[in-house]
């Protein structure tokens, strides 16, 4: 808790409707954040049970910075991951991390299981423990509006949700914060859904005074100036993170149609420029956030014959587009953004979505599965029957479609085709195919997600590839990335945020850290995350690499696979050494 | 207003310089959207009205002083905190610190428009009107 000397836990146990506070000094030494969440985490969660059992945990916290400097504007959630069964980490922005440090609660964690479906409405005084039963079955768009209406405190609340895939427990269903963000990766939705937790709302209006005003507002300024000077601004705000279609698939590096390919020849259909030229009608931020990354594009539907329309709007960027387009061979924007909305109310993760339909597609061109099983034939660059497929897959329509909302490992395990199930340690890939740094990356990082230490971006900026470099860079970056996740930053932001600049910002507020101090943090915070995989029986050397990635030539040409299970033997030295010390 | 993103920065920075607070309920101005997130934002802040100002009207006990050029300014220690002011000024532009007991009043001192990232908040220059 910011000028306090612990961290502030809120439990809230759904079966039994009640709370427990605690202010907890030991905390401090994990910083906030990741760190704290995966301290809470190591605390609650049960490797004996399920990831979708009722007594497993779900933590929720923001860093000790959170909201009061530009830019950092992330909630950390952790909980045992359905999609993968080990470590479950996802971020989302929105307005949650200010309504959580203005409600007073540095984190939050959540267990057990509400006997209806409930939905909580937090704030700095209540903890509120509510019906949801007419709430069941709505999109996660529906639920947010009727929940605005419901709650006080608009401007000041954030309203988080699941969409129908998450109440059927898709092993990658997502949660929606306002609207726009989410946590979207390893199933957080369906372990809302688990817990018969449909929403949270929570209201942030404390009375908070700043302690030095003067040392505050300098680093502030500072800082602000450092944001909206540099090329983040013009890059994440103008076109968005979707600018980066054009030279990945340029330079032969944009998945596509199941990675068969790695340039997609419709490729300029799709590029950010197309979306901003005709499909942009807005830009949104997280609160506190300057740069304003959020793109919202616009598509027409014919609602109803007799020339009825409505102008559908849905956020999207890089991510979205790889995955709901050139993965599934789609050939334009408005397509794009037709998949993505169904995705979106339904509330499932868009790279796992995309990735499963690319495996089903080909495994029913090779004839692995039947049209029986799809009930819809899937062909790349079919939009119309890919919202079935999407649709089939949150309701989990028959078996097939159950196998699919288990992940794509799930679903090659029972039909075969896994050389082209496109996932590291079971987490569904994400539009990167640029080289080994991606490969290792994924395979290796915490959560698999390619955000764990930047891999793809190593490949890209790497001059000359070498084994012990490449391998040394990951590491390094993973235990960074655990620091600046203790704080939550927004990654847009992370070369604003230099070391110099975090210590700034946490002396400016009464936090008196060194250098020294937060290369610690960020060990001690990579270590408990090992410690959690190895508990739930990870085992990084029996990890298998899908034959595709060596099959199709990559941005850094083609990739062998021998190398590539060299690198990840390298990596597990390096961990093995790193726990002994 | 169009290009405005809703980041807020405009009343974390009002709250910080003008409270010394880190709230955002402490903000003269505020941002809102109409209609939830997909709906567009909207700012309400202090129109400076000349001539006549409704809020100074309505205070009993004279703690709104006239602003050269619009507005008002408060003597706080005039003020009894009947919240008369809150409800007169018909843009819902004065809102209410609990904590203080007083009104919030905008100062016309441009923090917003100085950290609004957008150009979407500008000052003009005025005459005097009293
Ligand atoms: S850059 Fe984008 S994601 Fe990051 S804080 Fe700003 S608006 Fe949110
Ligand atoms: S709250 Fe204070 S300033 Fe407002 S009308 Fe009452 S006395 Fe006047
Ligand atoms: S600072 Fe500007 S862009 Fe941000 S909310 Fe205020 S008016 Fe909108």
């Amino acid at each position: 808790m910011i000028y306090e000397g612990y961290i502030k836990v809120l439990y809230i146990d759904m079966t039994t409707g009640k709370i427990k506070i605690e202010n907890r000094k030991d905390l401090c030494e994990y910083l906030g954040g990741v760190g704290v969440a995966t301290k809470l985490l190591e605390e609650t969660i049960r490797p004996d049970l399920d990831p979708l059992d009722e007594n497993q945990p779900i933590v929720f916290a923001i860093g000790a910075a959170s909201s009061i400097f530009p830019v950092i504007t992330k909630t950390v959630a952790m909980f045992r991951s359905p999609l993968t069964g080990e470590l479950g980490e996802s971020y989302a922005g929105g307005r949650m991390a200010l309504t959580m440090f203005l409600a007073g609660y540095d984190a939050m964690v959540i267990q057990g299981k509400a006997k209806k479906p409930s939905y909580l409405a937090i704030t700095r005084n209540n903890v509120g423990f509510k019906d949801a039963r007419a709430f069941w079955g709505m999109s996660s768009d529906e639920v947010g509006r009727v929940i605005r209406d419901r709650e006080p405190g608009g401007g000041k609340r954030s309203i988080i949700r699941i969409g129908p895939a998450g109440e059927n427990m898709v092993h990658y269903a997502s949660v929606c914060v306002d609207t726009y963000r989410h946590f979207g990766r390893l199933g957080l939705g369906a372990v809302f859904g688990s817990k018969n937790l449909k929403a949270i709302s929570i209201v942030g209006d404390r009375n908070l005074p700043i302690k030095n005003f003067k040392e505050y507002f300098k680093v502030y300024q500072d800082i602000y100036k450092k944001v909206t000077d540099t090329e983040i601004m013009a890059k994440y705000h103008d076109a968005g993170t979707p600018i980066n279609i054009e030279p990945l698939n340029a330079a032969g590096g944009l998945p596509t149609k199941n990675l068969k390919q790695n340039v997609f020849e419709h490729g300029d259909k799709i590029s950010g420029e197309t979306f901003a030229n005709q499909n942009l009608v807005r830009k949104m931020a997280c609160t506190g956030c300057p740069v304003g990354c959020i793109h919202i594009g616009q598509f027409r539907r014919e609602f109803d014959k007799g020339h009825e329309y409505e102008a559908v709007s849905v956020g999207y960027d890089y991510e979205l587009i790889f995955a709901l387009g050139s993965f599934l061979g789609i050939k334009t924007s408005d397509e794009v953004l037709q998949l993505i909305e169904p995705v979106e109310h339904l509330g499932m993760d868009a790279m796992s979505t995309g990735v499963v339909l690319g495996w089903a597609t080909e495994a029913f061109a090779k004839k692995l599965i039947t049209e029986e099983q799809t009930l819809v034939p899937l062909s790349f660059g079919n939009t119309a029957n890919y919202i079935k497929a999407i649709e089939y897959i949150a309701a989990k329509k028959n078996e097939f479609y159950t196998a699919l909302s288990e992940g794509v490992e799930k679903a090659s395990d029972i039909y075969g085709g896994k050389d082209f199930a496109m996932a590291f340690s079971k987490n569904e890939m994400a539009g990167y195919h640029t080289g080994y740094g991606m490969i290792l990356g994924s395979t290796v990082g915490a959560r698999h997600s390619h955000l764990c230490n930047g891999g793809y971006s190593v490949d890209q900026s790497m001059k000359e590839f070498n084994k012990e470099k490449l391998v040394d860079a990951i590491f390094a970056e993973e235990k960074e990335r655990c620091m600046l996740n203790s704080l939550v930053i927004c990654l847009f932001a992370r070369k604003v945020y230099d070391r110099t600049t975090i210590l700034a910002a946490l002396n400016s507020i009464g936090n008196n850290l060194t250098d020294e101090d937060l290369t610690a943090i960020g060990e001690r915070i990579y270590k408990a995350k090992l410690r959690i995989k190895k508990a739930l029986g990870y085992d990084q050397m029996s990890v298998r690499l899908p034959k595709r990635l060596f099959e199709t030539p990559s941005y850094n040409g083609q990739l062998n696979e021998d190398t590539a299970y060299e690198l990840i033997a390298m990596y597990n030295q390096k961990i093995e050494e790193f726990m002994a010390k | 207003m169009n290009k405005c993103i809703g980041c807020f920065t405009c009343m974390l920075t009002c709250s910080g310089v003008n409270r010394q607070n880190h709230s955002l309920s402490k903000s003269a101005i505020r941002v809102k959207t109409s209609g939830g997130l997909q709906g567009k934002f909207i700012s309400v802040v202090c129109l400076a009205c000349r001539d006549e100002r409704a809020c100074a009207e309505a205070c009993p006990s004279g703690a709104l002083e006239k602003r050269p050029g619009g507005g008002v300014m408060l003597k706080p220690e005039k003020c009894i905190g009947c919240r008369k002011c809150e409800s007169a000024c018909i843009v819902s532009a004065v809102s209410y610190d609990e904590n203080e007991n007083k009104p919030i009043i905008c100062k016309h001192c441009g923090v917003c428009t100085r950290f609004c990232p957008h150009d979407c908040l500008r000052m003009e220059d005025v005459t005097n009107d009293l």
